[in-house]
């Protein structure tokens, strides 16, 4: 049950998206999240689903585990919605009591839905394609100007990649734990809210615990492997950015630059 | 005699329809009677730990059905919860489980979800202690303050103080050291020993089954491939080799022995029956 989380999980795979430079991938995806929220209109909307699906299908992560990704989020997405049908001014259409269903809050509804579910579908490939530790380097990379104004760079990057390098073991931690309390009968699925919270203990208490041990245990091996920290320290894969990199880019900053003036052309 | 757990074709498969699809399970189908002491062994991932959470309901099969005194463990969800404390289930590592304030909560937590009156749950408590030799003063200690073995035994206790009909460990001695490790598995033979309880131990030591089991299980590949009385699985070291498993030492022995041209008798598992084959050797060789 917990090990269908996606969350930042990746998919191994040899595609062209796969292979992208880190580095192009976080560009690409900031540029895509900043694009998502200054499109307006229907025409930029559509750019933008046609890059986004150009994406996905060269990635080969398919569809249904993108969806599988939102839906964690549905309840969010479904209450914006709702909030822009019902409170938004404008034409009425529908008229029940108190509530008034406008023209223009349909379909502002339906831009913020379309927008939300790109974001997450379009942060989520980023995460599919890349494995974890790339990620943490491409990261280090694009944020290595910040060195010279003493920002422990690597340091908050090394943290990044053991955080996510941990979230599958303490899932898989907390699945077994779990087991292990159903199987001397404790329940999770029953009783008044407050009751469910404190059946929650007997999870939570010795996942922390463990948590602390293994902190504690990795702490001590890289110690003593000599660890140090960023200074003169070597990689062992390096970066480097492909002719396709620099295309990916340029096809990139092209979007952009059509969302802009589609906006500029649009009423 | 009907068994007191069956399993009919149970295959289990994770994260069906994706990438990280696996078949841990295929047509599984198995029987434990009432009182039977049942070793499994099987190389990691053999599909072992699957199989054991199949037994109390914690896994549900993809297909295939577990019975417990004849009936199927889905029936309804009471049944399954029930199946739970009937069929208690002891985890790799259980002293990680360990979340009271005091030894004493901590067995207390499974009879008090039973819904036991606080008397009847303080006497379970104190005989599962009994069973696992804790003492008085260690049930009001808090667990982290007990030693790694001891921690283990209260967790087993924990399990223990539901009064199973079938106890379940997956590798209860795993990380001990010899004397921890025995004296855990003379506790699960002093529990199997005053309930009369069905006792399927995980293990990868080859001399614990020899010594207590009546039967073993091997798994390989999600598969059973072997269920034997000791004796004769081990009889059968060459195919257990081939599967990454491993004899008694004894048997070890033994075979190469014969291999030297001994004439030593099969079916040593053990070295009081090493020694005594060994004896009957001599024997034979002063009087002849």
């Amino acid at each position: 049950m917990l090990k269908d989380i996606t969350l930042g999980q990746y998919f191994p795979d040899d595609t062209v998206v796969h292979r992208l430079d880190p580095r192009t991938k976080l560009v690409l995806t900031l540029v895509f999240i900043a694009a998502l929220f200054v499109a307006r209109g229907i025409v930029s909307y559509a750019l933008m689903l046609a890059a986004l699906v150009c994406c996905i299908a060269a990635s080969r992560v398919g569809a249904r585990a993108l969806l599988k990704s939102i839906r964690p989020i549905i309840a969010v997405i479904a209450v914006t919605a709702a909030l822009n049908v019902f409170f938004t001014r404008g034409t009425p259409i529908v008229r029940l009591w108190a509530i008034t269903i406008t023209r223009e809050g349909l379909i502002g509804a339906a831009y913020m839905v379309t927008r939300l579910v790109m974001l997450i579908s379009g942060t989520f490939l980023l995460t599919y394609t890349t494995s974890p530790i790339s990620l943490t380097d491409g990261i280090e990379s694009l944020l290595a100007p910040l060195k010279r104004i003493k920002l422990p760079v690597h340091e908050f990057a090394m943290m990044m990649s053991i955080a996510l390098r941990f979230i599958p073991t303490l899932i898989e931690e907390t699945d077994k734990i779990m087991s292990a309390q159903k199987a001397r009968g404790a329940d999770f699925e029953t009783g008044s809210l407050i009751r469910r919270a404190r059946a929650l203990l007997p999870i939570l208490i010795p996942l922390f615990i463990s948590a602390f041990r293994r902190a504690d245990e990795l702490a001590t091996a890289m110690e003593s492997r000599c660890y140090h920290g960023g200074e003169g320290r070597t990689r062992m894969k390096k970066l480097a950015m492909s002719p396709g990199d620099y295309i990916s880019l340029v096809c990139g900053a092209a979007l952009a630059l059509a969302v802009v003036l589609t906006n500029m052309a649009a009423p | 005699m009907a068994p007191v757990i069956k399993t009919e074709k149970i295959t289990h498969i994770y994260s069906a329809g994706t990438v990280f699809e696996h078949t841990a399970l295929s047509d599984v189908s198995f029987e434990a009677l009432r009182g039977e002491y049942i070793g499994i062994i099987g190389h990691t991932g053999s599909g072992k730990s699957t199989f054991i959470q199949t037994l109390n309901g914690l896994i549900r099969p993809t297909s295939g059905t577990v019975f417990f005194d004849g009936t199927d463990i889905r029936q309804s969800k009471e049944r399954t919860r029930d199946i739970r404390f009937k069929v208690g289930l002891v985890f790799q590592y259980p002293e990680y489980q360990l979340f009271e304030e005091t030894v004493f909560n901590d067995i207390a937590f499974g009879p008090k979800n039973m819904g036991l009156n606080a008397h009847e749950v303080a006497e379970r408590v104190r005989e599962a202690a009994g069973f696992v030799g804790l003492r008085e003063d260690d049930l009001e200690k808090s667990p982290f303050e007990l030693s790694g073995g001891l921690r283990r035994r209260a967790a087993i206790a924990g399990v223990i103080a539901m009064r199973p009909e079938v106890l379940i460990a997956d590798e209860p001695t795993a990380g001990l050291d010899p004397a921890g490790s025995s004296e855990i598995i003379a506790n699960i033979g002093a529990y199997r020993r005053s309930t009369g309880a069905t006792i399927i131990i995980v293990t990868h030591s080859m001399e614990e089954i020899a010594q207590n089991a009546d039967r073993v299980t091997v798994f390989d590949g999600g598969r059973i491939v072997m269920d034997a009385p000791p004796a004769a699985a081990f009889s059968r070291s060459d195919e257990l080799s081939a599967m990454g498993l491993g004899v008694p030492a004894a048997t070890a022995i033994a075979n190469r022995l014969r291999a030297r041209g001994l004439p030593i008798a099969g079916g040593i598992i053990t070295a009081d029956g090493l020694r005594a084959a060994l004896r009957e050797l001599r024997r034979g060789a002063g009087s002849a």
